[in-house]
């Protein structure tokens, strides 16, 4: 789960990391009303869990009531990336002496944390080789090293004390609250040798939720989402109209590519994870129909230990009742596939021996209409 | 250490061990649906399951497995070294450390969505402990028609001279089963798992097999995210890695930032692209089918040469 900026640093300041003054605004009356409170000018920042605002023009600086009444309402509607602002926050503006990049992330490959430092402050850290990485123990990070990385950094003398302080309750933030990333670009030294954290890009671990009541509130899905995710399901709303639905996370990415690969368009991913029975398959299936531009939807179905015939069961039952309407073509391996044959015939749904097979089919179906 | 770790050895033992291809293996969980359900097919497949664990349920007998309360006395009674854990993820943590302390030597981590910071303390002990994880979220590991500690169905694998290393589970059966279709049968599949933490990786798995003779070809069932592939072809260039290598990838059309049912499977920026895993996977002369039908193929052309 991606934190907007918002809640990320909400999350730094009970660490006790500094953060600039800010308030969010979710309508334009809020936004009024914050105004007053922090005084012109101030920046306004779109609440979005995308990267690349800056560049998209999604953080505006505002010096008076008339900029924030066109500007608040522009970025507002502002799609970046597809994604529409979750509010925005109006952020006090500070003095800034020098801008630090600072975030600690999961290192997969190396399975465990690591530092990456920049005394270069907010630019891509991709970008740049001007940079220090630093694998730490899940046991903690020393003063020594906190001290020696600000060193590498040429953090100024006054404000040393504050860098160390700070890293070493930003480890505390990824610790406690189980967050794979929590990057802070810029960091910013201010003319008071002070650290304040201008951007906050936290990601929390989805399987550690269950222990972290309090993060449960930053949860944001959409209905489909929710529904799907009731059931156990992975699913990932597409661009296109075809909906793919399997068990295991692999077999539908594969899927997904093959369908691509021939030129059809997905518009749904739905994993239903390892057990495929007449219920799950009756329930991937009524929350993909939900979703109006879906025209067809391909099964990819593989384990010995599926039984066939009771997912085609699952899927009569669905155009019983009236839950589905459009065509299904399934590849489904495992047991009593012969069965499962016999129970589809006159169905609206084709079974295919290949996967290659059930994708020509279907494209061929949605590209001719 | 991951030099010295014979996985073969651990898993069925040699000629001369009066329990060779009979290893005893415990199954925490083993009353739970997931763990009783395959307990049974691991049976059936010919996996010597000696004892069970499920607190609270100690003295009692799963079909005729003994079933304990705790690790020690599991351990105590059936002699195992390996201990495949069918726990739900919240209870992974505490499952797997009583196994390490209790002198389990190879872990193996069937549960999904066991929290990031619980795998890397639990890998983090099993180096400790000169012992090994593989998983959380894998299918498990088979060596065909001998035995399998994990969840995948027997149909696809045959025996054979090749290994597959996957990400994915359904696609370790899926490539598997291409792969027996076309005679490649296999000497060890094993699932890495679909998380971002991986107790065996690939560069770990590919140790495992480096200089067995009974070995000759490696296929590696990847997908997005993470840097997996990045590292295992620096490897293979690093290392001369001499046997023939087939790569798929699954992922290639998946959007960024988007995680796909997996875990560990979401592309921030070009960090785990599928671009980035095939430009590098060239680099190390690695080929990578377009399908899983193709993995036979191209295994087929790179073992003529």
């Amino acid at each position: 789960m991606r934190l907007l900026e918002y809640q990320g640093k909400e999350l730094f300041n009970q660490f006790g990391i500094k953060i600039p003054e800010s308030i969010l605004a979710e309508n334009v009356e809020d936004a009024r009303i914050g105004a007053q409170k922090l005084g012109f000018p101030f920046v306004l920042k779109s609440q979005l869990t995308v990267g690349g605002r800056g560049k998209a023009g999604a953080i505006q600086k505002c010096k008076d009531t008339s900029e924030l009444e066109t500007k608040f309402d522009e970025l507002l509607k502002k799609e970046v990336k597809g994604e529409l602002p979750r509010g925005i926050l109006l952020e006090k503006m500070v003095d800034i002496v020098k801008e630090i990049y600072l975030s600690i992330f999961l290192n997969r490959s190396k399975r465990c944390f690591s530092i990456i430092a920049s005394s270069e402050g907010g630019i891509d850290i991709e970008q740049t080789d001007n940079k220090i990485i630093q694998d730490i123990s899940i046991d903690g990070i020393s003063g020594e090293l906190a001290n020696a990385i600000a060193s590498n950094l040429n953090i100024p003398d006054e404000s040393k004390e504050s860098f160390v302080n700070l890293l070493l309750n930003l480890f505390k933030v990824v610790v406690e609250k189980e967050a794979e990333l929590a990057e802070i670009n810029p960091l910013a030294i201010i003319s008071d040798d002070s650290l304040l954290a201008l951007d906050a890009k936290v990601i929390i671990d989805d399987n550690a939720l269950f222990r972290h009541e309090d993060l449960q509130k930053y949860l944001y899905l959409s209905d489909l989402e929710k529904q799907a995710a009731k059931n156990g399901f992975s699913f990932v709303e597409l661009e296109g109209d075809i909906a793919i639905i399997g068990n295991g996370a692999g077999l539908v990415m594969s899927t997904l590519d093959m369908v691509t690969d021939a030129n059809g368009k997905a518009g749904a991913f739905l994993d239903f994870g390892g057990r495929a029975t007449s219920e799950t398959i009756y329930e991937a299936l009524k929350v993909i129909s939900r979703i109006p531009k879906i025209k067809a939807i391909l099964v990819n179905l593989y384990g010995g230990i599926v039984r066939t015939d009771l997912v085609a069961l699952g899927i009569l039952e669905a155009y019983m009742n009236n839950v589905l309407t459009v065509p299904v073509y399934a590849r489904i391996s495992g047991a009593q596939s012969e069965k499962a044959k016999e129970l589809l015939n006159g169905s609206n749904t084709r079974l295919f021996d290949t996967v290659e097979e059930a994708i020509n089919a279907v494209v061929l179906k949605i590209n001719t209409n | 250490m991951s030099t010295q770790f014979d996985i073969f050895r651990i898993l069925s033992g040699i000629e001369s061990d009066a329990d060779y291809e009979k290893k005893p293996v415990i199954i925490q969980g083993i009353t739970g649906s997931f763990g009783s359900t395959h307990t049974k097919l691991m049976r059936s497949y010919g996996t010597n399951i000696a004892a069970g664990v499920t607190p609270g349920k100690g003295g009692s007998k799963f079909e005729d497995v003994p079933v304990f309360n705790t690790m020690a006395e599991a351990v105590q009674a059936s002699g195992s070294a390996i201990s495949g854990i069918f726990v739900p993820a919240p209870f992974f943590y505490k499952a797997a450390k009583e196994a390490l302390d209790n002198g389990i030597k190879l872990i193996v981590a069937i549960p999904e969505h066991v929290p990031i910071i619980d795998s890397i303390k639990v890998y983090e002990y099993a180096q400790k402990k000169g012992a090994k994880m593989i998983g959380p979220n894998t299918p498990g590991v088979i060596i065909p028609e001998i035995m399998k500690v994990g969840i995948m169905p027997a149909q696809p694998f045959t025996k054979g001279n090749t290994v597959v290393f996957s990400r994915s589970g359904t696609l370790m059966y899926e490539v598997s089963f291409h792969l027996s279709n076309s005679g490649f049968g296999q000497r060890l599949g094993l699932g890495i798992g679909g998380d971002p933490i991986n107790g065996t990786n690939l560069i770990d798995s590919f140790e495992l097999i480096r200089n067995r003779e009974d070995v000759d070809s490696v296929v590696v069932v990847g997908e997005i995210g993470g840097d997996a592939e990045e590292q295992l072809a620096d490897y293979i260039i690093k290392t001369n890695f001499s046997k023939p290598v087939v790569a798929y990838i699954a992922g290639r059309s998946a959007p960024k930032e988007k995680r796909m049912g997996h875990a560990g499977a979401i592309v921030y920026g070009n960090y785990g692209s599928a671009d980035s895993k095939i430009n590098n996977y060239a680099k190390a002369s690695v080929p990578v089918a377009k399908s899983p039908r193709e993995v036979p193929l191209l295994l087929r052309t790179r073992l003529r040469k």
